[in-house]
């Protein structure tokens, strides 16, 4: 199959991902300097944050506008979680607000858990040069 | 009655009538402390963290055996005639110090008193040799990666760290302490008290121990009549730079000024522009081995006369972090005099 | 010397204060530009694969899982060699945020207690980061299911 590059890299659709997910990590850099969460508390923010505005509708027009600059930050899989869980519920009832949201996200938490195993077989950890 | 040497000045100071000496001292650092400016005292450096072991652990250990190894073969004093050995590190229960050292066959009392328990095991050996020993063994060790897995973060989580945070220090210092020596002379110690201003972040040490750092110092000088000005060096376990900063300020602000002869091991040890360790080193090894590697060298060499060594710890754990507990400090000083 | 008028640990408040004033800041402008455009990068990179994955006709959910396979790959991989450290401490959030962090925070552990074996060690720690995130964002996600279930039930007896 031919594959348009010009598509791929339409730079707009790039532009205003670009802008939309740096603007959201900036959001989590001032977490970090201003306040004294630690990164797993701001990743949770953010997951539960993308999770609500998901179920609100909200985030929705966020991802529309900027694609993977709304769904590659961990708002966006929180996002994700709300929509499998809503899409669950459509499909299958009440177990489907169980199943969804896992089911949605299932690639990504499956690649992390194997990657993470993948990667402590074969490498050990080195002391920061800085 | 057999004679007791040792006299209680003032609240808390305690003198020694025949001071015991410093005998002789050992260090060993890793590859960070080996590009420090203190890099040429130590008696050894690493240059790698893991020392040929499998875990961060056994290589502290290794590092903390290895120390020891070194200071008695230094000293000359064979290991039967140490009466016993106080020695700690940071780790839990103490692994370090017990795992290192349960082949070297010597009584041994394991210490803790977080980044303290250098001047703490000194000053409990200095009372042993007062009452019944004729040598006693002192060791601490840390290691910057043990400590960071069990008190922070994963080494490789790709996080920043705060400016006001300190690096532990991998490495560690041993000291033999004998009854009748040439110096340099323990000649007092102040156990201090625990200090709790109500600081709460763990990535700021040196303010939880600063004030606990100038409550033992007055006392000190309160208990002595001493001033400032006596000791030649005043020198704080690892404080780091914002801890030396405030604790010069607190001192200033009861009457003490300690700018010109006062400065931090944890100061010393790394060199901050081109290291990048924020505000200095920390851990047991850090006073151990700065005072084993430099400290001690120049006692010796007579560049210093008359030191006041005052480490300090912050006595605190990541479940009391994750409690919401602030972070109790502790401070002891010890009086070496040559 | 005005040696009471400014004491520091006069009380516990007042020690709070003057160490807040005394220990310096993040350079929190350099630390936003630098998670800015990192964050936006990786972010971009997950369009482009995003963009290629449609122009082969795949749909948007699947393509979204093709993303988040690849991101987590790539950061388990960089976490693996010992550079995602790096990228970390250049651009702190930058980093964190994408999906990039998440994996990071399950392969550093995981690497971490490798030296207390491979099922509790590597196994068993492998969450200690990233398990408060599925904790929070699947219980998040269960409640969002169940509100929008009696919101619809609600509205399907209403009519």
């Amino acid at each position: 199959m031919d594959i348009d590059w010009i598509q791929v890299f339409n730079w707009m659709s790039l532009l205003k991902c670009f802008v939309v997910g740096g603007a959201l990590c900036v959001i989590g850099q001032i977490l970090i300097d201003k306040t004294k969460l630690t990164p797993a508390r701001i990743l949770v923010i953010f997951v539960t944050t993308g999770a609500i505005l998901g179920g609100l509708g909200v985030y929705k027009y966020l991802v529309d506008f900027a694609g993977s600059g709304a769904t590659v930050p961990l708002t966006g899989f929180g996002y994700n979680l709300a929509k499998g869980a809503i899409e669950g519920v459509q499909q299958s009832g009440i177990v489907g607000a169980f199943t969804g949201g896992v089911k949605a996200s299932a690639g990504g938490i499956a690649a992390a858990v194997f990657f993470g195993y993948i990667a402590s077989l074969i490498s050990k950890p080195k002391m920061k040069k800085q | 009655m057999e004679m007791i040497f040792l006299k209680k000045l003032g609240k808390q100071t305690i003198q020694f009538d025949t001071p015991p000496t410093i005998l002789e001292c050992a260090s060993i650092v890793g590859p960070k402390e080996a590009q420090g400016p203190l890099a040429k005292y130590f008696d050894q450096t690493l240059d790698d963290e893991f020392w040929g072991e499998k875990s961060w652990e056994k290589a502290e250990s290794k590092i903390i055996k290895e120390t020891v190894n070194t200071v008695v073969s230094k000293s000359g004093v064979p290991s039967e005639q140490i009466d016993c050995c106080f020695a700690g590190d940071l780790l839990n229960q103490c692994i370090s110090s017990s795992f290192g050292l349960r082949e070297l066959n010597i009584p041994f009392f394991g210490v803790f008193g977080a980044c303290s328990t250098f001047v703490e095991s000194l000053s409990l050996g200095s009372i042993c040799i007062e009452s019944y020993a004729n040598n006693v063994l002192c060791a601490t060790s840390s290691h910057f990666c043990s400590a960071e897995k069990q008190f922070r973060f994963p080494l490789e989580l790709g996080n920043q760290r705060p400016p006001t945070s300190q690096w532990t220090v991998t490495g560690a210092g041993a000291t033999i302490l004998t009854k009748s020596g040439q110096g340099p002379f323990v000649t007092c110690i102040t156990p201090g008290k625990i200090v709790d201003m109500g600081i709460k972040d763990a990535n700021n040490m040196g303010a939880a121990m600063a004030p606990a750092f100038a409550d033992t110092v007055i006392a000190h000088f309160l208990d002595t009549g001493r001033s400032p000005n006596y000791y030649d060096a005043i020198i704080s376990g690892d404080l780091g730079y914002i801890g030396k900063d405030i604790a010069i300020d607190i001192l200033r602000s009861q009457g003490y000024n300690v700018k010109s002869n006062y400065n931090d091991c944890g100061v010393l040890i790394f060199d901050k522009a081109s290291q990048d360790t924020h505000a200095g080193g920390s851990g047991c090894g850090c006073c151990g081995s700065v005072f084993s590697g430099y400290l001690f060298k120049q006692l010796q060499e007579r560049k210093i006369k008359k030191l006041l060594l005052v480490a300090t710890g912050a006595l605190m754990n990541s479940t009391s972090s994750q409690q919401g507990e602030s972070i109790p400090g502790i401070a002891h000083a010890i009086s070496i005099e040559v | 010397m005005n040696s009471n008028s400014s004491n520091p640990i006069e009380s516990k408040q007042k020690y709070q204060q003057y160490v807040d004033k005394k220990s310096p800041n993040s350079p929190i402008w350099k630390n936003c530009f630098n998670a800015f455009w990192v964050g936006g990068l990786i972010c971009t990179i997950g369009q482009i694969i995003s963009n290629i994955c449609k122009e082969r006709g795949l749909d948007t959910t699947t393509s979204g899982t093709i993303v988040s396979i690849i991101l987590i790959g790539i950061a388990a991989f960089l976490t693996g060699l010992n550079f995602f450290n790096k990228i970390g401490k250049f651009a702190g959030a930058g980093s964190l945020i994408p999906i990039t962090g998440f994996a990071n925070s399950i392969v550093s552990p995981a690497m971490e207690y490798k030296s207390e074996g491979y099922v509790m060690g590597v196994g068993g720690k492998m969450f200690t980061v990233a398990g408060p995130v599925l904790v929070f964002g699947i219980s998040a996600s269960i409640l969002v299911g169940l509100v929008y279930l009696i919101f619809n039930t609600q509205s399907i007896t209403l009519v």
